[in-house]
């Protein structure tokens, strides 16, 4: 097994941006692009109200904390988790300022409603694998909550989804030490992509260039 | 394509800038004489000694807009910048590829294969209105000989030898703008190009539009993430925004020269407007600035089909489209870098 050095980590919320376009990870992370649109706006205002690193509540046997910093070297990633809850069990971990065993559970929030793809449901599973290698435990799955549908939803960790998940960090780290954007490939999602004027996906089928100058000569003749 | 947003132009010189929440204000004295949302704006250019708070430069700094001060002349003072941003591979390409002479060739040859079509569909397009009046051999002699021109441009295999098509090209073009001006002709009469001082009014108009038009190439390309110092036409030279002016060569003739010439012949300008110094130098008044910067202004607004992109856009956004395909090109998804031709 390898482990990446505190160097090459990459940013852990980067993981949605990558399995929805490598692209648009690509130039978000590798370009520094960055386009706000409504979607990212309605986010941000989410993550306003969600993120407060001096937030710790106890409500019986759970234990909520938000904005906690989150790291695996195993996946090359690290970030900020929104919402761990800890919860009481006699198979938890100790925690440095709790008495008790407690066993991890990460929820994510999300200001749209659930997707087609599994973007979301990676970065959830990549912030229990960090949770796993922090707290040397296991963690058999987390939740999803919507901001459209209010509501939360269980996704388990499984080994495909596992997989899944160390795949794409390996395939993140590949391209970023390649430090080149891929091209863009038209599909239906580039309409709701906030970077789609910076990305021009269309532009990938425009004409060569030799071609624009040989026309523009014939034209004068 | 990204929205056109507005440049806001501050011309007067007692006018001060300010921050109120999310609004950039324009004081005079104790009045408040525009109150606008940041966010409807791209950039701010100011002319002659206009002040701007620190909390109004804060404001700027986060938000990209691109605040920068010029002299009364339209003369480049100082801008308001972030931390560098964009990507640093693609600087480093840029570097590289401004190092290496070969490369930079066929950089420098897009930007003056198009300043010589342009310049000559200006010349074409007067012909083709004008055409009827007068014989105007000397334009007709011109179009031809720029096409000649041309062809060498696509031939040449040396930045020399292509600076020297470009001088020629201009002497010809320029040698012939005068019979492009078709009012006032004693005030705004064209005898060549002068620039340090401007020697007569067409002059003084040609240079502040070009400075108009060199701070929107300089902000073009600091969002794409360009550094717009280092050039593959121009030389270095410290302070010198080398990669805003390569880009300028095949602009001038669309954005600036053929709106000169409307200003000129829709008879928008008045001779009272210009004062001629002891120098020889021309210098227009305020009232002159505030017509040339709204009729900018306006035609920034219009919109035209990309010759490249194939699709219309605002033609203040040109500069931007041209900074993005050349990174397109830096970057290896374009084979070449496509200049903004004219139609």
């Amino acid at each position: 097994m390898m482990f990446y050095a505190d160097d090459d980590l990459l940013l852990l919320s980067g993981i949605q941006h990558f399995s929805f376009c490598r692209r648009q990870w690509a130039l978000i992370y590798i370009e520094q692009q960055w386009e706000e649109n409504l979607l990212t706006f309605g986010g941000r205002e989410l993550h306003e109200r969600v993120d407060d690193p001096f937030f710790t509540e106890a409500r019986g046997t759970v234990l909520v904390t938000r904005s906690l910093p989150i790291v695996s070297y195993k996946l090359g990633l690290y970030g900020m988790a929104d919402v761990v809850e800890f919860h009481r069990s006699e198979d938890g971990v100790q925690l440095k300022n709790r008495p008790g065993r407690w066993i991890p559970y990460p929820v994510e929030y999300k200001y749209g409603k659930p997707k087609p793809d599994d973007r979301d449901i990676v970065q959830l599973c990549a912030q229990g694998i960090c949770l796993e290698e922090m707290f040397q435990t296991s963690i058999s799955g987390g939740d999803m909550f919507y901001g459209r549908i209010r509501r939360r939803q269980r996704v388990d960790f499984d080994d495909g989804l596992r997989q899944r998940v160390m795949e794409l960090a390996l395939e993140m780290h590949r391209l970023f030490n390649e430090g080149v954007s891929p091209l863009p490939q038209e599909t239906i999602a580039c309409k709701s992509c906030s970077l789609v004027e910076i990305c021009l996906p269309h532009m990938s089928k425009r004409r060569s260039v030799r071609r624009y100058f040989d026309d523009a000569l014939r034209e004068l003749e | 394509m990204r929205k056109l947003l507005n440049v806001l132009y501050v011309t007067s010189p007692e006018a001060y800038l300010a921050k109120d929440g999310e609004n950039v204000l324009v004081l005079v004295g104790e009045e408040t004489k525009l109150r606008i949302p940041v966010h409807n704006l791209e950039g701010i250019v100011c002319f002659g000694y206009t002040g701007a708070s620190p909390a109004l430069m804060h404001l700027c700094a986060e938000r990209n807009v691109a605040l920068s001060f010029h002299s009364e002349s339209g003369r480049f003072l100082a801008r308001v910048t972030g931390r560098v941003s964009g990507n640093v591979l693609l600087r480093r390409r840029q570097y590289r590829i401004a190092d290496s002479p070969e490369e930079s060739l066929q950089f420098a040859k897009g930007f003056i294969f198009g300043k010589v079509y342009n310049c000559r569909c200006v010349l074409q397009r007067f012909l083709r209105v004008h055409g009827d009046k007068g014989a105007f051999q000397d334009v007709q002699d011109a179009v031809k000989f720029l096409s000649l021109q041309l062809q060498k441009v696509v031939n040449c295999q040396n930045i020399d030898i292509l600076r020297g098509i470009e001088g020629e090209s201009a002497r010809s073009y320029y040698g012939v703008f005068d019979n492009l001006i078709l009012n006032e002709k004693k005030v705004f009469q064209f005898t060549g190009r002068s620039k340090r001082p401007p020697l007569d009014p067409t002059n003084a108009l040609l240079s502040f539009l070009y400075t108009l038009l060199a701070h929107d190439c300089f902000s073009a390309f600091e969002t794409v993430g360009l550094d717009p110092q280092v050039g593959f036409l121009h030389k270095e030279r410290p302070g010198r925004p080398s990669l805003a002016l390569d880009l300028m060569e095949e602009l001038r003739p669309y954005l600036v020269d053929r709106l000169t010439l409307s200003i000129i012949n829709n008879r928008q300008v008045d001779a009272k407007n210009f004062i001629v110094k002891e120098s020889g130098g021309v210098i227009m008044n305020e009232e002159m600035r505030k017509v040339i910067i709204a009729s900018w202004q306006r035609r920034k607004q219009e919109e035209v089909m990309h010759p490249y992109l194939g699709e219309k856009i605002a033609i203040g956004l040109i500069p931007y489209a041209q900074a993005m395909l050349l990174a397109r090109h830096l970057r290896g998804d374009l084979d070449a870098y496509p200049p903004f031709l004219m139609k």
